[in-house]
C-alpha cells in the first residue's frame, strides 16, 4: 500500500527518519506515537505526498509519488482519505456539503443517504447544514472524519483525529476504523493516546510504530 | 440543498476584492468598446456616405470669352450628352451658382462683374465614361473646358475615414488586452486570497481542471456581468447623443443605426470568452506553484 525506501526528511533542525524503509500493507492498522515535534505529520504528509523526501523513495500503491503528476496526485489522494490536526473546511459550505467533497469535486455520484448516515455515525445529524466555523473542535475533527472516509478509501490516515473528543466519541470514532479496516482499508493514526490504541488492540491487530530520537521504531527497536 | 449538488458552483466563497474589481473593469471596458465599435461603424458609414456623394457626379468648369462662352457651353453639352456613361448634364442656373458662391464671398458682391466660369453639374451612369477619352474629346472641341470627377476631394475624405476606422479597431483591440490583463491579476489576486480552498481541494483529490474551472467559472461570470452592464450604459448614453440637423454635421451619425444596434450585444458574451481564457490560462499558472 504504502512503502518508504530509504527514506529522510531534512528540516530546520535537522534529519529526521534517517534512511527508513518500511511498507504498510493493504488492510494493515498501525499507531503512530512520539513526543510532539517527533515528526508525526511529517511522515503522515510523506505518506500522501504533501511533502516529498529529502532522501530516498515514498511508494503509494506501487508508484513514486516524487514521479506523480499533479494530477496522478489527485488521483493517488482520491483513494486516500486524510484527517489533518488542524480540520480545515471550505467555510463557506455547509458541513454535509464539506463531507461530501471528495465525491462531488472528483465527479462522483454523492448518495444524499450516505453522507446523512455518515454524519448520524459520527454525532453530527444535527449539525449537517451549519457552516465550519460554528463547529466546536470535537465537532470539527468529527466532520473531517466523516470527510475521510465518504469516499471508502484505500487507506486512512489520521493526525491527531481523537483529540478534542471525550472518551466514549473517542470509541465510537475508532469503532468506525476498525470497521473500516475489517472492510480491507489501511489505517494509519498518529496519535498520543495510550487508551485509545489498548482499546483497538483489544479488538483488531494493530501495530505501533514510535518515532523516537528522529528514528522510526518498531516495537521499541529502530527501523 | 443536495450535499453534492453542482458543486463547482459553489467552492469558490463570492466575496473578497477581486469580484467587484473583476464587475467594474469588465463593465468600464465594455462601456469604452461600446464607443469604439460605434467610431468604427460610424467611419465605416462616413466613408460609404462621402464616396456615395460625390461618386457618379463631376462638374465641367467652362472659362471662356464671353462672346464665345454660349457656344462653348452648347458644344460641351453636346458632347457630354453623346458621350456614353454619362447619364446627364445640365448647366447650373447663374441664379444658383450665385447662391452656390454668396456663402463663401457675401452677398453684396456684386457677382454679374466677375468674369466667373460656367458650371455643368453632370451625372454618371453607374459603368461612368472613360474620363481620360472624355478629357481629350473637350480640350479639342472646347479648350476652356475642365472635367472634374471629385477624385481629389473624394479621396482624401475617404482616407480620413479609413484612418478613424483603423483607430477605432486597435481601440477595441486595446481595450479587449486590457480587459485580459486586468481579468489575469484579478484571478491571480482570487487565487491567492483562497489558499485555504485550494488545500482543502487539493487534500480532497480534486485536479487542477475542476479547481481552476471552479474559479474560472466564476470570474466569467462577473465579466459577463460587468459587461452587460457598461454595454447598456454605453448604449443608453449612445441614445442620448443628440443626433444634430442643420449646420452641424461634427456628430450626426455618431452610432449605430438599423441593425447595427445589435452589434453590441455581442461585447459581453465576447468579455466572458476574453475572462474565461485569461483566467483559466491565470489560474492554470497558478497552481503549478501551489502544492
Amino acid at each position: 500500500m504504502i512503502a518508504f525506501e530509504d527514506v529522510s526528511h531534512d528540516y530546520g533542525g535537522g534529519r529526521l527518519f534517517g534512511d527508513v524503509s518500511i511498507k504498510l500493507e493493504q488492510g494493515s492498522f498501525h499507531f503512530l506515537t512520539g513526543p510532539s515535534g517527533a515528526g508525526k505529520s511529517t511522515f503522515l504528509k510523506l505518506c500522501y505526498g504533501e511533502l516529498t523526501p529529502s532522501a530516498g523513495k515514498v511508494l503509494v500503491m506501487n508508484k513514486d509519488l516524487q514521479g506523480l503528476s499533479r494530477n496522478d496526485l489527485a488521483g493517488m489522494r482520491q483513494r486516500i482519505g486524510v484527517v489533518h490536526q488542524d480540520c480545515q473546511f471550505l467555510d463557506h459550505l455547509s458541513v454535509e456539503q464539506n463531507v461530501a467533497l471528495p465525491l462531488s469535486a472528483t465527479g462522483r455520484s454523492v448518495p444524499d443517504s450516505d453522507v446523512a448516515d455518515l454524519l448520524s455515525w459520527v454525532g453530527l445529524a444535527s449539525h449537517a447544514e451549519a457552516l465550519p466555523p460554528t463547529l466546536s473542535g470535537g465537532e470539527r475533527q468529527r466532520a473531517a472524519l466523516a470527510r475521510a472516509v465518504i469516499s471508502a478509501p484505500n487507506m486512512l490516515l489520521a493526525d491527531e483525529p481523537t483529540g478534542n473528543l471525550d472518551w466514549d466519541m473517542s470509541q465510537r470514532l475508532m469503532s468506525l476504523m476498525i470497521e473500516l479496516n475489517r472492510m480491507g482499508t489501511a489505517i494509519l493514526i498518529a496519535t498520543h493516546d495510550l487508551q485509545l490504541i489498548r482499546f483497538a488492540k483489544s479488538q483488531i491487530n494493530a501495530r505501533v510504530l514510535r518515532i523516537a530520537r528522529r528514528k522510526l521504531q518498531v516495537a521499541g527497536a529502530d527501523l | 440543498m443536495s450535499a453534492g449538488a453542482s458543486i463547482s458552483r459553489l467552492v469558490v466563497p463570492r466575496r473578497g476584492q477581486s469580484v467587484w474589481l473583476i464587475v467594474l473593469s469588465a463593465g468600464a471596458m465594455a462601456f469604452l468598446a461600446v464607443f469604439a465599435l460605434a467610431l468604427a461603424v460610424s467611419a465605416a458609414q462616413l466613408a460609404q456616405t462621402w464616396s456615395a456623394a460625390l461618386s457618379q457626379t463631376a462638374t465641367v468648369r467652362l472659362s471662356a470669352p464671353p462672346e464665345e462662352i454660349d457656344e462653348q457651353t452648347a458644344i460641351v453639352l453636346e458632347v457630354l450628352r453623346t458621350t456614353p456613361g454619362i447619364a446627364s448634364a445640365e448647366q447650373i442656373a447663374p441664379e444658383e451658382q450665385a447662391e452656390l458662391l454668396e456663402a463663401w464671398l457675401g452677398p453684396d458682391l456684386p457677382l454679374d462683374a466677375l468674369p466667373l466660369p460656367r458650371l455643368i453639374e453632370v451625372t454618371e451612369t453607374p459603368e461612368g465614361p472613360d474620363r481620360q477619352g472624355l478629357r481629350l474629346r473637350l480640350s479639342a472641341e472646347a479648350p476652356g473646358a475642365v472635367f472634374d470627377d471629385h477624385t481629389r476631394w473624394r479621396r482624401p475624405l475617404a482616407e480620413a475615414a479609413g484612418r478613424l476606422r483603423a483607430v477605432a479597431l486597435v481601440s477595441l483591440v486595446l481595450i479587449g488586452g486590457v480587459t485580459s490583463a486586468i481579468i489575469a491579476l484579478a484571478a491571480s489576486a482570487a487565487l491567492a486570497s483562497n489558499g485555504q480552498v485550494i488545500r482543502v481541494l487539493r487534500l480532497v483529490g480534486a485536479r487542477d481542471r475542476f479547481i481552476a474551472r471552479a474559479f474560472v467559472r466564476q470570474i466569467s461570470l462577473r465579466a459577463g456581468l460587468g459587461a452587460l452592464v457598461g454595454t447598456a450604459l454605453a448604449l443608453g448614453a449612445l441614445a442620448a447623443i443628440p443626433q444634430a440637423g442643420g449646420d452641424v454635421h461634427l456628430l450626426s451619425g455618431f452610432g449605430f443605426s438599423g441593425a447595427g444596434w445589435a452589434l453590441p450585444a455581442l461585447i459581453p458574451p465576447l468579455a466572458m470568452i476574453l475572462a474565461w481564457l485569461a483566467s483559466m490560462t491565470t489560474a492554470f499558472q497558478v497552481l503549478r506553484g501551489v502544492t
